[in-house]
C-alpha cells in the first residue's frame, strides 16, 4: 500500500431511506494535503465527511485511516476531528474548557492541558481568551475556537464542514488565508467541504467536484478550472458556457464546432474527438467574442445587458441550445437586445468536455 | 455488536424506566378500569367475574343521567365564565411591555402556585352566612339579613371559576405571546377596522390557546368534587362526587369504573376535537 | 380617546388580580385575629400560631407531604429525563403511542386517575400508604418533566453531542458532560412544578392514601369540611408565605439566565 496515503475511501455507498446519497466513491488522500470536496447542497459531500468522522456508517465500502480499517469504529475511537458548520461550541463551558475537552477525556495532566490550550489559542490568534464563554464571542472568534478545539488533539485528519459559511464575505476571505497558513504551519491533512468554488480554488491542493453522490473530477485547482472534465464541472467551477455542435475537420490541426450554419474552430486537446460526432466545448464568458451582424460564428440574438460586479454582462440566445454569456470590462457597449450577432472564441480557449458522469 | 445497535441499546436502556412505569402504572390501571366496568359487583364487597353491561345501563337511569346533565351544565357555565374573564386577561397581559408584563405574570403566579384549598377556604370566609360579603352588603344597606350564599350552586360556580381561571389565562397568554403583532398592523394597513382585524387575525391566531384553555378548565370542572364538597355542601353533585361516592360509600367499583370510562371518553373526544381544529399536538400553555 | 384605550387593559388586569387576591388576603388577616370567628375582628394576636405549633398531627402531615413531594419530584425527574433523552434517540414504532400514554395522566381528570389507581393498587395488593402515594403522584408528575425536557432537547443543536463524540467522548460521557448540563434548567423547572403539584394534590391522594398516612392537603381538606378552626388560617398563611418565597426565588433564578440567553440570540443574529 502507498505509504503516502493517510486516508482512503473505498467504494463507499450510502442511502437514507429511498434516496441514494453516495453511489460508490473512492479516493486516496495524501499526508499533509489540503483537499476540498466541492459541490452544491445535496451532492453528498457532508455525508462523506460524516462517514469519515464516524457519525454515519456507510452501507458498503471501507474507510482506511493510516492503513487501518476504521469503518465500524465509533467517532470517539478515531483519530480525526471535525469543525462543525454551526461550530458546536459547548455553551456551558468557557473557551478553555471547550478546547481542553478532548484532553480531559484522555486524562492529560491539568498543567499540560493548560499549556496546550494557551499554545493553540496563540496559533488561532486568540491569546488570552481562555475564560470567555462562547456566547461572549463574535462569529469569527467562535470559528477560531472551534478550529482550536479540533486541532488541540493533533488529529491525523481535520474535517471542516463549511466552516466559513456563516461569516460575512470580508471575514471569510481573511479566514481562508489564515486557515491555509495554519495548515501549512502544522503540516496537517485538512479535508474541507464547501459549496463555494472561490473558496475551493483559493485554498486547496486538490479539489474533488461532487454531484449526485459521485465524483465528477479530482484535480488541482488549475486542472479543475482550466481543464474541466465534464460540462457540470465547467459550469460549476468556472461558470463557463457550454456550446454543443458537430465536430468537423478544420485547418492546421484544429477542428470545427459546427452548429446552426456556423462553425468555430477549437483545439481538441488530449481528448480524441471523432469527425462528425457530437461535441461539447466549454468557453468562459470573458473568452466569448461576438460580432454584430457577423457571418463567422454561431448565430445568436442579444437577450439582455446588465452591469454587475464591475463587468458588463451580455446574454445571448443562440438559435438553438442554451444561453451564452459574455463579459467585458466597461460600462456600456453599442449593442442592444434583439440585435443579431455571430458568436466565436479563440480556439485555444475552448475546452472539450464530456457529458456529466452518472 | 454494530455501532448502530450499541447506540440504540443505550437509548432503550434510558427509556426503559419510563416504558416500564407507563405500562405498569398508566396503561395497567386504565385497562383494569375498562375491564372492571364490564364486571358484576359482588354482594357486599369486591367484584365477581361475571361479564355484564348493567353498569353502563345504570348510567342511563334518570337519577344518574341527571347528575351527568347537572355536572355538564356546571362545567359549561364555568368554562364560559372562565373564557370571558380569562381571555381578555391573557390577551392584555401579552400586550403589556417589559416591567408591567413581569409584574402581571408574578401577580398571577402567586395565586396559581398557592394551594387550591387555601384559596377556596378564603371563599368560605367571604361567602358564609354573616361572612365578609354579607357584612359589606349590609353595611352598604343593600341587604338586611345574611344571604346564605355558602352551600349553593352559585358558590360552587364561583369556586370553579376562581380555581381554574389561571389555566385559561396562561393558555391564552402563551398563544398571544407567540403571535406576530405585525400581522394585525398589516390587516389594519390593508383596510380592516380594529374589530375586524381582531376577529380575522388575533382571534384566529389565539384560538389554539383559547381552546386549550377550554379543555384545561372543562375537564377538571367535571371532576373537582372537593370544590362542590366544600362550597356546595352536598347540594351540588358532580360526576366526580358520584364516582367518589360509589367508590368510598357504596363500594360499587364496577359502576364507578363505568362512570370513569364515560367521563374519559368524553374527555378524549374533546382533545381529539381540539387537535382536529388547531392541528396542534400538545395543549397550549400546559407548561 | 387614545389614552382610554391604553388604560382599560391595565384597569381590567388590576381588578381581576384584586379579586384573585381577596380571599387569600382575608385568610392572612384572620390568622392574626384574637377571636374564634373568621368574620369578627377582635384584635391582633398570634394565638392561633401558638395553637398551630403545638398541633403534632399537622406537623406529621406536613412531614408526610414534604417526604412525598421530595420523593415524587426525584422519581419524576429521573424517569422523565432519562425517558425524554432515550426516546429522542430511539427509532421504534412504539415511540409515538408510548409518548401519548406517558403524558396521558395530565390529560385525564384527576378523579379518574385516583379511582383507577385505587382499584389497581388493591388488585395488586399493594399496602395503601406512602408507597402508593409516591407511585400515584409520580405518574402525574412525569409528564411535566418529560415534556419540558423534550422541548429543551428539540431546541438543542444536535451537533453538540456529535462534537463531543468526535472529540473522544463515549455515550455516557456525552450524556453527563453535554446533554445533562444543557437540559438542567428544564429538569429543574420540571422538578419545581412536580413538587408544587404533589404538595397541592387532594384528589389522587384521598384515593391512594392509607388510614394512617395523612398529607397536609388531606388534613386541611378534612378540617375545612368538618368544622373550621382558625388554626387553619395560620397554617394557610404560613404555606402562602412559603409559596410566595418560592415564586420570587424562581423568578430571581430565572431572570439572569433569560437575559443571557437573549444576549446570545442577539449576537447570533449579528454574525449571521
Amino acid at each position: 500500500m502507498d505509504n503516502d496515503m493517510i486516508l482512503e475511501l473505498q467504494d463507499i455507498t450510502k442511502s437514507f431511506g429511498e434516496t441514494q446519497v453516495l453511489r460508490g466513491i473512492s479516493i486516496g488522500i495524501h499526508r499533509g494535503e489540503f483537499i476540498t470536496f466541492l459541490g452544491s447542497s445535496g451532492c453528498g459531500k457532508t455525508t462523506t465527511l460524516r462517514i469519515i468522522a464516524g457519525l454515519e456508517e456507510p452501507d458498503s465500502g471501507r474507510v482506511i485511516l493510516e492503513g487501518k480499517d476504521v469503518t465500524a469504529l465509533a467517532p470517539n475511537k478515531r483519530d480525526v476531528n471535525t469543525v462543525f458548520q454551526s461550530y458546536a461550541l459547548f455553551p456551558h463551558m468557557d473557551v478553555e474548557q471547550n478546547i481542553a475537552y478532548s484532553l480531559r477525556l484522555k486524562r492529560v495532566p491539568r498543567e499540560e492541558q493548560r499549556r496546550a490550550v494557551a499554545e493553540i489559542l496563540e496559533q488561532v490568534q486568540l491569546p488570552g481568551y481562555q475564560k470567555r464563554m462562547p456566547s461572549e464571542l463574535s462569529g469569527g472568534q467562535r470559528q477560531r475556537v472551534a478550529i482550536a478545539r479540533a486541532l488541540v488533539n493533533k488529529p491525523r485528519v481535520l474535517l471542516l464542514d463549511e466552516p466559513l459559511g456563516a461569516l460575512d464575505l470580508q471575514l471569510r476571505r481573511q479566514m481562508q488565508v489564515e486557515l491555509k497558513r495554519l495548515q501549512k504551519r502544522l503540516g496537517l491533512t485538512f479535508l474541507y467541504i464547501t459549496h463555494d468554488q472561490e473558496e475551493a480554488l483559493n485554498m486547496s491542493d486538490r479539489i474533488v467536484v461532487m454531484r449526485d453522490g459521485r465524483f465528477q473530477q479530482i484535480g488541482s485547482p488549475a486542472e479543475v478550472y482550466d481543464r474541466p472534465r465534464t460540462a457540470f464541472v465547467a459550469r460549476f467551477v468556472g461558470s463557463a458556457n457550454i456550446l454543443r455542435g458537430t465536430a468537423q475537420a478544420g485547418p492546421g490541426g484544429t477542428m470545427l464546432l459546427a452548429a446552426q450554419g456556423g462553425a468555430v474552430p477549437f483545439l481538441p486537446g488530449e481528448r480524441a474527438v471523432a469527425e462528425n460526432s457530437p461535441v461539447m466545448v466549454a468557453v468562459r464568458s470573458e473568452q466569448i467574442r461576438f460580432e454584430k451582424d457577423g457571418k463567422n460564428g454561431i448565430p445568436a440574438v442579444v437577450k439582455e445587458k446588465s452591469f454587475t460586479g464591475g463587468m458588463l454582462r451580455i446574454a445571448f440566445a443562440p438559435d438553438s441550445g442554451e444561453e451564452v454569456v459574455a463579459s467585458r470590462h466597461g460600462i456600456d457597449l453599442d449593442l442592444h437586445p434583439g440585435e443579431r450577432v455571430a458568436l466565436s472564441w479563440d480556439p485555444a480557449a475552448a475546452v472539450v468536455v464530456e457529458e456529466d458522469a452518472g | 455488536m454494530s455501532k448502530g445497535k450499541k447506540k440504540s441499546a443505550a437509548a432503550w436502556l434510558m427509556a426503559a424506566p419510563l416504558y416500564i412505569f407507563t405500562l405498569v402504572f398508566v396503561l395497567g390501571p386504565l385497562v383494569y378500569m375498562l375491564v372492571l366496568s364490564f364486571l358484576q359487583r359482588a354482594e357486599v364487597w369486591g367484584v365477581t367475574s361475571q361479564v355484564t353491561l348493567d353498569n353502563y345501563k345504570n348510567i342511563l337511569t334518570p337519577v344518574y343521567l341527571r347528575t351527568f346533565a347537572e355536572s355538564f351544565r356546571l362545567a359549561v357555565t364555568s368554562t364560559l365564565l372562565i373564557a370571558l374573564i380569562g381571555y381578555p386577561f391573557g390577551y392584555f397581559m401579552a400586550k403589556l411591555r417589559g416591567g408591567w408584563k413581569r409584574a402581571a405574570m408574578l401577580g398571577l403566579m402567586i395565586p396559581f402556585w398557592t394551594s387550591s384549598l387555601i384559596r377556596l377556604y378564603g371563599w368560605i370566609v367571604i361567602l358564609r352566612s354573616g361572612g365578609t360579603l354579607d357584612k359589606a352588603l349590609m353595611a352598604l344597606g343593600l341587604t338586611q339579613r345574611p344571604l346564605k350564599l355558602l352551600y349553593t350552586y352559585p358558590a360552587v360556580l364561583v369556586g370553579m371559576v376562581y380555581a381554574l381561571v389561571p389555566f385559561m389565562i396562561l393558555a391564552v397568554y402563551s398563544s398571544a405571546e407567540k403571535m406576530d403583532w405585525s400581522l394585525v398592523e398589516a390587516a389594519r394597513d390593508l383596510g380592516a377596522s380594529a374589530p375586524r382585524a381582531f376577529f380575522t387575525i388575533t382571534f384566529k391566531l389565539t384560538l389554539p390557546g383559547l381552546l386549550s384553555g377550554v379543555i384545561l378548565t372543562f375537564i377538571p370542572s367535571m371532576g373537582l368534587f372537593f370544590i362542590a364538597d366544600i362550597l356546595g355542601g352536598n347540594k351540588v353533585v358532580l360526576v366526580g362526587s358520584l364516582i367518589q361516592d360509589q367508590l368510598n360509600q357504596a363500594h360499587n367499583w364496577p359502576f364507578a369504573a363505568a362512570l370513569s370510562v364515560v367521563l374519559m371518553a368524553l374527555t378524549s373526544l374533546m382533545i381529539w376535537f381540539y387537535r382536529r381544529v388547531t392541528h396542534v399536538k400538545e395543549l397550549e400553555g400546559i407548561l | 380617546m387614545k389614552k382610554d384605550r391604553s388604560l382599560f387593559p391595565r384597569v381590567y388586569l388590576a381588578v381581576v388580580l384584586g379579586v384573585m387576591y381577596l380571599p387569600i388576603l382575608l385568610v392572612v388577616i384572620y390568622s392574626f385575629n384574637a377571636g374564634r370567628l373568621s368574620s369578627v375582628w377582635e384584635g391582633f394576636s398570634l394565638h392561633w400560631y401558638q395553637v398551630l405549633f403545638k398541633d403534632a398531627a399537622i406537623f406529621e402531615a406536613l412531614r408526610n407531604s414534604l417526604v412525598l413531594a421530595g420523593l415524587t419530584c426525584l422519581a419524576a425527574a429521573v424517569i422523565g429525563t432519562l425517558g425524554a433523552v432515550g426516546m429522542q434517540r430511539l427509532q421504534s414504532r412504539t415511540k409515538a403511542p408510548m409518548e401519548y400514554l406517558s403524558t396521558l395522566p395530565i390529560m385525564i381528570p384527576e378523579i379518574i386517575l385516583g379511582m383507577v389507581f385505587m382499584a389497581f393498587f388493591s388488585l395488586l395488593g399493594l399496602p395503601f400508604g406512602m408507597t402508593t402515594l409516591v407511585i400515584g403522584h409520580t405518574a402525574f408528575c412525569i409528564p411535566y418533566v418529560f415534556m419540558l425536557v423534550k422541548a429543551r432537547l428539540v431546541g438543542l443543536d444536535k451537533s453538540l453531542a456529535e462534537a463531543a463524540r468526535d472529540l473522544g467522548a463515549g455515550e455516557a460521557r456525552v450524556f453527563f458532560d453535554i446533554t445533562l448540563p444543557l437540559v438542567a434548567p428544564a429538569i429543574l423547572s420540571g422538578m419545581l412544578l412536580s413538587f408544587a403539584m404533589s404538595m397541592d394534590d387532594v384528589i389522587i391522594s384521598i384515593f391512594v392514601t392509607g388510614v394512617e398516612v395523612n398529607t397536609l392537603p388531606i388534613k386541611i381538606y378534612s378540617q375545612i369540611k368538618f368544622g373550621v378552626t382558625p388554626e387553619i388560617n395560620a397554617l394557610c398563611t404560613l404555606m402562602l408565605a412559603a409559596t410566595v418565597l418560592l415564586v420570587l426565588l424562581s423568578d430571581l433564578i430565572g431572570r439572569p439566565r433569560r437575559r443571557r440567553g437573549a444576549d446570545r440570540e442577539k449576537k447570533q443574529e449579528v454574525t449571521q
